[in-house]
């Protein structure tokens, strides 16, 4: 059967040729990849974390590989809305490929500044970061009070027609609660995990390793908590989900997609390997024809329990 | 110049001890090779079978007949596992990544300090014979270097922390007196930071340009984790991606 009909999916609107996404700030925009894989391929892009004001991020190490992972703490470094805007959205705009923003704000009102701001041509979406561990202000304040997490969603819509992602954080009592509290306040989509905050010392110099002290903990690791996480999400929602978390090949994504995930997102095995996003993309096509399914919209939320 | 970048299942060819924990890696990769400039790096990845997850930078020590050459310390559990790779096993190459040193230089003094030679290698080879090497190292063990090294600069220069080979003291403590007797035009130099902001300072009050070749840990290696930025006089830069290979003023 032709892959492309077997792959080709929507979620709130955005039209893709392959149910993957490409996590934020483990893409860059898209260009540092394009050596490598068809970019139009790419269900979406998200891009790199944006904030209002360019942002250097944190000093020191920030990065450490830990046991089937890694940890991060890049802090958000960017060059700001504006130069995104005047420079890299044009530049990016060759590789014909859904481009979804991230972007984090220290209070409420900034995300609605933002998503009014990229509510503009050759932006598919928008996604609220809600939940990054390594920034002192704002970040994870807004991913783990579902109070707080409802007003920014609520701002973002306000002030823009793209499809509005809330990202949410897996460092929270009830994940669930967080993702109600997002789909009332009038999210389109939910992505989830964002990374679980750990660190890693070492006991030569019995110093953290990392610049910040703690990071964010991704990669293979992780993948179980992000599975049980998506899992307990779809059923509890009925906003499409982006399920990501240690996803390394098509039979990860495959797993996510039968907990009920209408897409999902690669992050940490786009270092390993630059090419993933396109040899899952054709595991999973593999995986839906060998099963007789026409389409992975038909595998979604099949898992028997 | 952006070159385009490759990914592809580099065969080991040969994989020794050059001390007990230093060692040359040779492989057969031939898109890189062919691509390959003094001063850029690879990404080797190992198969996950073998417990390591991310890609490991590891610079170019030479470029020849479709072969990479790389030279490297066990420092942690990667590079371990990169020394147990035997001939005919097979590396994931992603390369070759980053801009590399300057070739336009017409009597180059090399400066290296500790693993800071290996990528120092490549550019002698490049300079033929054109460049001199002022190498460092705590001890005459660390100083295997000259015997890689002496069919390809004309001339060596040495010091030990301990005295035991060359002129006691820092590669920068001999620096003056070599700027003094010589006309280098560039001095273009690797090892660790502090001792790079040594040479460069000395070079800056000569008046002998600098090149200055950076080391960072980074997850992809392509400019997009950001886990390797540093401040230069131009904003934030990447290592991997508008280095590693830098004018010292610009980033030191």
């Amino acid at each position: 059967m032709d892959k492309q009909a077997l792959l080709q999916t929507e979620i709130a609107g955005i039209k893709m040729n392959t149910p993957i996404f490409t996590a934020s700030g483990t893409f860059g925009f898209g260009e540092e990849f394009a050596d490598f894989l068809d970019l139009s391929q790419i269900g979406g892009v998200v891009v790199k974390g944006t904030t209002l004001q360019p942002r250097r991020g944190n000093d020191g190490v920030r990065m450490t590989e830990t046991p089937s992972g890694m940890l991060n703490c890049i802090g958000l470094e960017n060059p700001g809305v504006e130069v995104f805007l005047k420079e890299i959205l044009p530049r990016i705009s060759k590789y014909n490929m859904n481009v979804i923003v991230n972007i984090s704000g220290s209070t409420a009102e900034e995300y609605g500044v933002l998503a009014g701001m990229l509510d503009v041509p050759g932006v598919a979406g928008i996604e609220l970061n809600v939940s990054c561990p390594n920034v002192k202000e704002g970040g994870i304040v807004f991913g783990t009070d579902p109070k707080a997490a409802a007003a920014v969603v609520r701002e973002a819509k306000k002030n823009t027609k793209k499809p509005v992602i809330l990202k949410l954080s897996p460092n929270v009592t009830d994940v669930v609660t967080m993702a109600k509290a997002v789909e009332d306040a009038g999210a389109d989509v939910i992505s989830l995990i964002n990374t679980l905050m750990g660190m890693a010392i070492d006991i030569r110099t019995q110093r953290p390793v990392l610049g910040n002290i703690t990071g964010g903990l991704s990669g293979p690791c992780v993948k179980p908590v992000a599975l049980r996480m998506v899992w307990q999400v779809a059923q509890a929602v009925s906003v499409p989900i982006i399920g990501m978390g240690g996803i390394m090949t098509a039979e990860d994504a495959i797993e996510f997609f039968l907990a009920g995930a209408d897409a999902v997102s690669i992050g940490t095995a786009n270092f390993v390997d630059p090419r993933t996003p396109a040899l899952i993309a054709d595991g999973i096509a593999g995986y839906l024809e060998a099963n007789g399914l026409n389409n992975i919209k038909d595998l979604v939320g099949k898992l028997k329990v | 110049m952006n070159l385009p970048k490759i990914v592809e299942d580099a065969v080991v060819l040969s994989n020794k001890a050059l001390t007990a924990d230093v060692y040359e890696l040779q492989v057969k990769a031939p898109e890189s090779a062919k691509l390959a400039a003094p001063g850029m790096f690879c990404q080797l990845g190992l198969s996950r079978g073998q417990g390591v997850l991310l890609r490991r930078p590891i610079s170019i020590a030479d470029a020849a007949d479709n072969t990479l050459t790389f030279i490297y310390r066990l420092v942690g559990k990667g590079t371990v596992e990169m020394s147990r790779l035997k001939p005919g096993e097979e590396i994931s190459c992603l390369g070759p990544l980053g801009h590399g040193f300057t070739l336009e230089a017409k009597k180059p003094l090399l400066v290296g300090g500790g693993m800071g030679a290996a990528p120092l290698l490549f550019l002698a080879k490049a300079y033929k014979g054109k460049a001199e090497l002022l190498v460092g190292g705590r001890n005459r063990q660390e100083l295997f270097w000259t015997e890689i090294y002496k069919d390809i600069v004309s001339k060596i220069h040495i010091t030990t922390d301990d005295g035991s080979l060359g002129k006691k003291g820092f590669t920068v403590d001999l620096l003056p007196e070599l700027l003094q007797n010589n006309d280098y035009d560039t001095i273009i130099v690797c090892g660790p930071e502090i001792m790079m902001r040594g040479i460069y300072k000395v070079a800056k009050e000569f008046g002998v340009k600098c090149q200055v070749s950076l080391e960072k840990r980074m997850a992809c290696g392509l400019g997009a984790c950001l886990s390797c930025s540093v401040d230069t006089i131009n904003g934030r830069k990447k290592v991997c991606k508008d280095g590693p290979v830098f004018w010292a003023e610009e980033v030191l």
